[in-house]
């Protein structure tokens, strides 16, 4: 049984370290370890200094605790409640819109000069985008429970290309309602608020960084990574929510709806109920997540940067590592970001490097009438620059593969079992006294 | 008592009811608004024949795209997302092909099958549209019906086909990976970048109260393929063999196995006849619109769903009823809304119809 149940990796050790391995934080530390040791090897490759190195680190930790975030709401969404929602990014979009348009500065005292806002203080405008997306989350899930599960699917992507079409649309570029003017930015997009953790070492943390230049290094790597560690504390905090939630009476309700709803619509649980308050949580979750994520990493938000693809990337990292395991998930999204989503873009630098390309080609016929005249490098060469396509190729692939090996994947079909009691063993064992005393007839 | 409460008393209306009566009250009240526009000459009714005819022809492609997503909904029990990038590809190689002809001569053949990627060919050079080159606007029809077949065929080979008794879900989230490596093969290979298609075409203007309401070749010729394939799926359907073979595995597949259909073949056919039929939207859509890019089957892809939705999973006539309110509603609703809005009042009339008749407005579970 034990066997069986064990994950690939798991599966392969020896069994000391398959002992230690068990653990879910060994788990999670374990395949960090890997993918971090990959990146450092590349960036020795590179002849990178320290500080590329800490720079190439940071990039590929913060992809991993902000797809790790959301990949964790996507579990309690489809591992837990059984919701299928394919609308994530619009629920990230409201979060981010509703702080940035509550956080501008009102019209007149406008520094900037880009679009006014209402002049909320930052923390006030970060809950109001959360709560906002909490309520998207209610009014979304309210109607749509009592559909089938492909039919929630399609209302919740529609819902996010509503969303996302509402902010692009010219209309909403600058208005002026009650007095206020105010905006999306429309197709172009709205600068964000300043991050406060940057703001912080640019200035009462300015000691800080001066002493890290001290020694010898760019000083920007403190806000650099002392905003990761920020979001890393966003991730834990989510992950210790959801695996409360998930041990609580509440949880064990969620994944009894999960196996059947009607069985546990019998046992007088009021399963739209909980359905709902395990949505909103998520959605809440999303618009911080819209927030800490895309409101901060250019200091511009764009309606084009809350495209389907980034709900795709973020259920592949929650089917890499298995619906309804938390620490799947977060073992998915560290290999969905650093082999999938970022390791394409490594290997051509490492390509880049060492293999001397010559010729160009700027588009496909080109590369391909050089390879008709025996000149294998500008395909290479064309191939490498699609990279961002390509990597979304890969990313379908790996996805189809998936479920047609390892539907369940790495880590899925760990059991959490629901009730306090072991019930599955007493079945199993007892299945087996049936199959023995069976045998034994058969062999008279 | 905590069990009692669940159950609404006696008095209290069907929600279901109270819902589809709210949806037609607001129905009723937009098409009052309309008259007492068109009175009260706020509303020209030449704007609102030209929203009409182009949401009719919008809605015909929509409702032939539909056709092969209802046919495999139904037969195979999963919502196909890969069915818009099924129309986009095909587009891209009809488009292909119809360049290819028009220009062959004068340009790079292989410059002139991409489309003229990287500025390498112009439309205004080739020259292509419905009135001057219709020999190879007819070529590429053909083959992208052919490409949509091809596609739809190779995927379910490799994907779909091992994955039959997997679940629902399953599929579903199979689909979205093969939607997205199609869509991004397409920039891999053409750029994220839009390519205009035809020059101008001959058109008609047909005078009406208010102005005139323009009907272009393009779109006659929409109408046209959209008619005459609508009418071969009937036949197809009613008179033949195969026809009468998918009508009984969509009313029960295992009866139908019973008796000895060959289901995987009738299978097969389905999803020659979608893709085929996709691929012809896929055409239609791009000579209509005059431009073709990447996105094209996958913003079009949530209104067919619409439509199909509408129109009740599995019901062809549904299909094409429902593609044809969705286009529809999306013009006619710039009376109110403006036009960038077009897209999510679609949406928004498919979520509504979700929620009021989950089995579509003709809810039929026949084909």
């Amino acid at each position: 049984m034990s066997e069986r149940t064990a994950d690939p990796i798991g599966r392969r050790l020896p069994d000391p370290l398959a002992a230690y391995w068990a653990r879910d934080i060994v788990k999670i530390f374990g395949t960090l370890g890997v993918v971090y040791a990959l990146y450092l090897f590349v960036g020795f490759l590179l002849g990178y200094d320290l500080f590329g190195q800490l720079n190439s680190l940071r990039r590929l930790t913060f992809l991993i605790v902000v797809y790790g975030i959301a990949a964790l709401v996507v579990n309690l969404h489809w591992g837990y409640a059984g919701l299928f929602n394919i609308g994530v990014v619009g629920f990230m979009a409201i979060g981010v819109y509703t702080a940035t348009i509550l956080s501008r500065p009102v019209a007149g005292q406008n520094p900037t000069g880009s679009l006014p806002g209402f002049g909320w203080p930052l923390a006030l405008a970060v809950v109001a985008g959360v709560l906002a997306a909490a309520a998207a989350g209610y009014v979304a899930a309210l109607p749509s429970l009592r559909l089938r599960d492909d039919y929630f699917a399609i209302v919740t992507l529609a819902f996010a290309e509503i969303v996302r079409i509402t902010f692009k649309s010219s209309e909403l570029q600058e208005l002026t309602l009650f007095g206020w003017t105010f905006g999306t930015g429309g197709g172009r997009g709205i600068r964000t608020f300043s991050n406060p953790v940057r703001d912080f070492f640019a200035t009462t943390g300015q000691p800080v960084v001066a002493a890290v230049e001290g020694l010898g290094l760019d000083g920007q790597v403190v806000p650099d990574w002392s905003y990761v560690l920020v979001l890393l504390a966003v991730l834990v905090g989510t992950y210790w929510l959801i695996a409360r939630l998930s041990a609580s009476p509440f949880g064990r309700v969620l994944k009894g709806i999960r196996d059947d709803e009607e069985a546990t619509q019998s046992l007088a649980k009021r399963t739209a109920s909980f359905k709902i308050r395990a949505f909103v949580i998520g959605c809440a979750i999303l618009g911080l997540l819209g927030i800490v994520w895309q409101g901060t990493s250019s200091g511009y938000i764009t309606p084009g940067r809350f495209l389907p693809e980034l709900t795709f990337f973020i259920w592949i990292a929650v089917i890499i590592g298995g619906a309804g395991s938390n620490t799947g998930t977060v073992v998915g999204s560290i290999l969905f970001v650093g082999l999938v989503l970022e390791g394409p873009a490594q290997v051509r630098r490492v390509v880049d490097e060492f293999v001397g390309l010559s010729g160009s080609a700027p588009t496909f016929p080109d590369a391909l009438s050089a390879l008709g005249g025996g000149n294998i490098d500008p395909v290479l060469l064309y191939v490498f620059d699609q990279t961002s396509a390509l990597r979304v190729v890969l990313t379908g692939l790996v996805l189809i593969w998936l479920l047609k090996r390892r539907p369940q994947g790495l880590f899925g079909d760990r059991r959490e079992v629901a009730s306090s009691i072991d019930l599955e063993g007493r079945v199993a064992s007892r299945r087996r006294d049936r199959t023995e005393t069976a045998q034994g007839g058969d062999a008279d | 008592m905590a069990l009692l409460r669940d159950k609404a008393p006696d008095w209290a209306p069907d929600r279901t009811r109270v819902r589809t009566a709210l949806f037609v009250a607001v129905l009723a009240l937009l098409l009052f608004d309309v008259l007492r526009r068109l009175l009260g000459e706020s509303l020209a009714p030449s704007l609102l024949t030209g929203y009409l005819w182009d949401g009719l022809v919008f809605g015909l492609v929509i409702g032939l795209a539909g056709v092969g997503l209802s046919l495999t909904y139904d037969l195979l029990g999963f919502a196909n997302f890969a069915h818009g990038d099924y129309i986009s590809v095909s587009a891209f190689v009809g488009w292909g092909s119809t360049y290819l002809i028009a220009g062959l001569g004068s340009f790079d053949p292989l410059n002139l099958f991409f489309l003229g990627v990287g500025d390498t060919v112009f439309p205004r050079d080739v020259g292509v549209s419905v009135t001057n080159t219709p020999g190879a606007i007819l070529v590429g029809l053909v083959v992208a019906a052919v490409g949509g077949a091809a596609v739809a065929l190779l995927f379910d080979r490799f994907v779909y086909r091992s994955m039959r008794k997997s679940g629902a879900i399953a599929l579903l989230i199979a689909s979205v990976g093969v939607a997205f490596t199609l869509r991004f093969m397409l920039v891999f290979l053409f750029t994220q970048d839009s390519f205009g298609l035809t020059v101008g075409a001959w058109a008609y203007e047909l005078p009406f109260p208010g102005g005139t309401v323009n009907i272009s070749a393009p779109e006659l010729l929409l109408v046209t393929v959209a008619g005459v394939s609508m009418v071969c799926v009937h036949l197809l359907l009613t008179r033949t063999k195969l026809g009468k073979a998918m009508r009984a595995m969509s009313a029960n597949r295992d009866l139908a196995r019973v008796t000895g259909i060959p289901s995987e073949r009738v299978v097969t056919a389905t999803w020659l006849v979608g893709g085929a039929l996709a691929g012809l939207a896929g055409f239609m859509i791009a000579l209509f619109q005059g431009t073709v890019n990447y996105q094209l089957g996958w913003t079009l892809l949530l209104l067919v769903f619409a439509g199909v939705i509408m129109g009740g999973i599995g019901s062809v006539y549904g299909a094409i009823a429902g593609g044809v309110l969705i286009g529809l509603v999306t013009r006619v609703s710039q009376v109110w809304i403006p036009a960038s809005f077009a897209e999510a009042v679609g949406f928004a009339v498919m979520i509504a119809v979700l929620l009021t008749r989950p089995s579509g407005i003709f809810g039929g579970d026949s084909l």
